[in-house]
C-alpha cells in the first residue's frame, strides 16, 4: 500500500468520525486534539476506523504517537 | 410540533417519514423537524394509522401545532384521548378547562401534539399585565407557550414571540392557512410562523404570503444555524439563571483506581469494544443518582417531579460552536460495553444532526465534561426543567495523601450544581461522596 493510499484512507476514516471538518482543513502536521478539536472518543472512533479499514491495531499506550495526521500516517505505514 | 427543550418556540417540518394510510407503532420515527438544535427525528407515542398530515414539508410552525392525525384503524373502540409526547417536561399543561378539538377532526383517533391538542375554553392563563403587553405587541396569546406555573404565560414569553404572528391563525392547535398559501410559502421560502393572516379568524391567505418577506436578521443577513442555536442556548441559560437558585458543591476525586482498571480492561478488549474514561464517570453518576433521587428530577408546575429512571443528558459540543445535551436513557443499566456503544452512537448522531425527539426531552440530569482541554473545574448552569447538573474538569496528577504518604495520583475535580428549591448543599455533598466511592470500585460499574 502506498503512502498516498494510506493518506487517503486515514483521511476518510477521520472525516467519517468528524463529518463537520472539511477535508481541506486537515493539514498533515495538524495536531488532532488542539487544531482539529478531536476528543478522546473521536480519537478512539478514528482508531477503530483505521483498524477496520487496514487491520492495524493501535493500542492505547501508542495514542501519543499519532498526535498529528502525519504521525499517524507514519505509524500506520510501518505496520500495514 | 413537539417542544424539544424549554427554549424552543417553533420548528420547521423538514420531512415526513410516513404517508397517509401508513400503519405506525409506538416509537416509530414519523418526521424530521429542523430546530435550533439541528435536525431532530420525531417519534410517535401512539399506535394506529396515519389519517392526515396537517403540516407541509418546509413549513415552520409554533410548538403545540398539531402535525398529523392518527386513527385507531380497525380498533375504533379504543380511541386514545390524546397523543401528547410523553416526558416533555418543558411543556406545561394549560391548567384550564378544556374540550377536545372539533369532533370532526378527532373522532377517528388521536392527534400528535406536544403541546395541548385541545382548545381551552378560557384562553391561556395570563395576568392582565401580560394580556395588555400582548395587545401592545400584537401577539395572540393562544400561540404562546407559557413557561410559568401551570403553563401561565409570562412577560418574558411574549418578548421572544414573533410580533403580529400567525398565532392569530392557530385554532385548536391548528394553523389556518389555505393549501395554495401553504404551497406559495414553501416555494418562496417564507416562514409562515411570521406571516400575519388577514382571512377569516386570522387565516393566512395567498396575499399574506406574497406580501411577506423571508426571515432575516435586522442587519438583513439570514440567521445562520449556529446563531440560532446560540440564541436558543442563551434563552435556556438566561431562564435558568433567572429562575433557579443554584448552589454548588465540589469534590476532588482520586481517579487512580478507575484509570488503572480502564487501562487493564482496554488492553484485553478488542479495539471495537475499548472504553473511554468518560463512560466510567457517566455510569458512576447514574448509579449515584439511584440513591439521591432529589437530584434526578424535573421541575414541573411549580414542584419537583422525581424520576424513577435515570436518563443522564450528555453535554456534547459541536465543532461549529453549538452545544446539545441529549439523554442516554437508563444510564444506570446494562453493561459498560453497551453504555459505551450507546454513548458513541449518541455523540455521533448529535454531531451529524440526527437526534430523536425523546433524546432531547427525557434527560433527568446533565453531565458536562470539559476536562479534555485541561480545564480544572466547571461551574455549570442547570438546564431547565432539570434540577441538577454535574461538571467534570480534567484529571491531573496531584500530590495526594494515601496511607499517610504523599503520592502522585490522577485527580479529577467534580462539581455538582443543584437547585435550592429541590435540594441543598448537604444532599449535594452526599451525592458527590457516593460518586467518589463508586469510582473507587470501577469493576462494579
Amino acid at each position: 500500500m502506498t503512502s498516498d493510499e494510506i493518506h487517503a484512507t486515514l483521511l476518510r476514516c477521520l472525516t467519517d468520525v468528524a463529518p463537520d471538518i472539511a477535508d481541506e482543513e486537515i493539514e498533515d502536521d495538524a495536531d488532532l486534539r488542539d487544531e482539529l478539536d478531536l476528543d478522546s472518543m473521536d480519537i478512539l472512533r478514528w482508531v477503530q476506523g483505521i483498524h477496520k479499514a487496514l487491520g492495524v491495531e493501535i493500542p492505547e499506550e501508542d495514542y501519543g504517537k499519532i498526535a498529528s495526521f502525519e504521525d499517524a500516517i507514519a505509524y500506520v505505514a510501518a505496520r500495514v | 410540533m413537539p417542544s424539544l427543550g424549554a427554549d424552543m418556540t417553533a420548528g420547521t417540518l423538514a420531512k415526513w417519514r410516513v404517508a397517509v394510510g401508513d400503519r405506525i407503532s409506538h416509537g416509530d420515527i414519523i418526521a424530521e423537524v429542523e430546530t435550533d438544535k439541528g435536525l431532530i427525528e420525531v417519534e410517535v407515542f401512539e399506535t394506529g394509522v396515519v389519517e392526515k398530515l396537517l403540516v407541509g414539508e418546509g413549513e415552520k410552525v409554533p410548538v403545540g401545532t398539531v402535525l398529523a392525525e392518527i386513527g385507531a384503524g380497525a380498533a375504533t373502540a379504543t380511541v386514545p384521548e390524546s397523543a401528547s409526547v410523553p416526558e416533555s417536561a418543558s411543556v406545561p399543561a394549560t391548567g384550564s378547562a378544556s374540550v377536545p378539538v372539533s369532533a370532526s377532526e378527532s373522532a377517528a383517533g388521536s392527534i400528535i401534539s406536544a403541546g395541548s391538542s385541545e382548545v381551552d375554553l378560557d384562553g391561556p392563563m395570563a395576568s392582565p399585565a401580560v394580556r395588555r403587553r400582548a395587545h401592545e405587541l400584537d401577539v395572540s396569546l393562544r400561540g404562546v407557550q407559557g413557561s410559568g406555573e401551570h403553563g401561565r404565560i409570562t412577560l418574558d414569553d411574549l418578548e421572544g414571540f414573533p410580533r403580529g404572528s400567525a398565532a392569530a391563525a392557530i385554532v385548536g392547535g391548528r394553523l389556518r392557512i389555505s393549501p395554495y398559501a401553504r404551497r406559495l410559502a414553501l416555494e418562496r421560502g417564507i416562514d409562515i410562523a411570521q406571516v400575519r393572516g388577514t382571512g377569516l379568524s386570522g387565516a393566512i391567505q395567498a396575499r399574506d404570503v406574497l406580501s411577506a418577506k423571508p426571515s432575516v436578521q435586522e442587519s438583513g443577513k439570514p440567521v445562520s444555524a449556529s446563531e440560532r442555536m446560540q440564541r436558543a442556548i442563551a434563552a435556556a441559560m438566561t431562564r435558568a439563571n433567572d429562575e433557579i437558585p443554584h448552589y454548588y458543591v465540589e469534590q476532588s476525586i482520586d481517579m487512580g483506581n478507575a484509570l488503572t482498571w480502564l487501562r487493564e480492561a482496554n488492553a484485553s478488549l478488542n479495539v471495537t469494544e475499548r472504553l473511554v474514561s468518560g463512560v466510567l464517570v457517566l455510569r458512576a453518576v447514574a448509579r449515584a443518582l439511584r440513591k439521591h433521587k432529589k437530584l434526578n428530577a424535573t421541575w414541573q408546575g411549580g414542584k419537583p417531579v422525581p424520576s424513577e429512571e435515570v436518563h443522564v443528558g450528555l453535554a456534547v459540543s459541536l465543532r461549529g460552536g453549538g452545544l446539545v445535551a441529549p439523554a442516554l436513557r437508563n444510564t444506570d443499566e446494562g453493561s459498560l460495553t453497551d453504555l459505551m456503544a450507546r454513548m458513541t452512537d449518541l455523540v455521533s448522531r448529535a454531531r451529524s444532526g440526527a437526534l430523536r425527539s425523546s433524546e432531547l426531552t427525557s434527560a433527568t440530569i446533565t453531565l458536562t465534561s470539559l476536562g479534555e482541554r485541561g480545564v480544572e473545574s466547571v461551574t455549570p448552569i442547570i438546564f431547565p426543567p432539570q434540577v441538577a447538573i454535574v461538571g467534570c474538569g480534567a484529571t491531573f496528577e496531584r500530590p495526594w495523601v494515601v496511607d499517610g504518604q504523599v503520592v502522585p495520583r490522577p485527580v479529577m475535580r467534580v462539581t455538582l450544581g443543584g437547585d435550592h428549591r429541590v435540594s441543598n448543599g448537604h444532599q449535594g455533598a452526599r451525592f458527590l461522596s457516593a460518586l467518589d466511592r463508586l469510582l473507587q470500585e470501577p469493576e462494579k460499574l
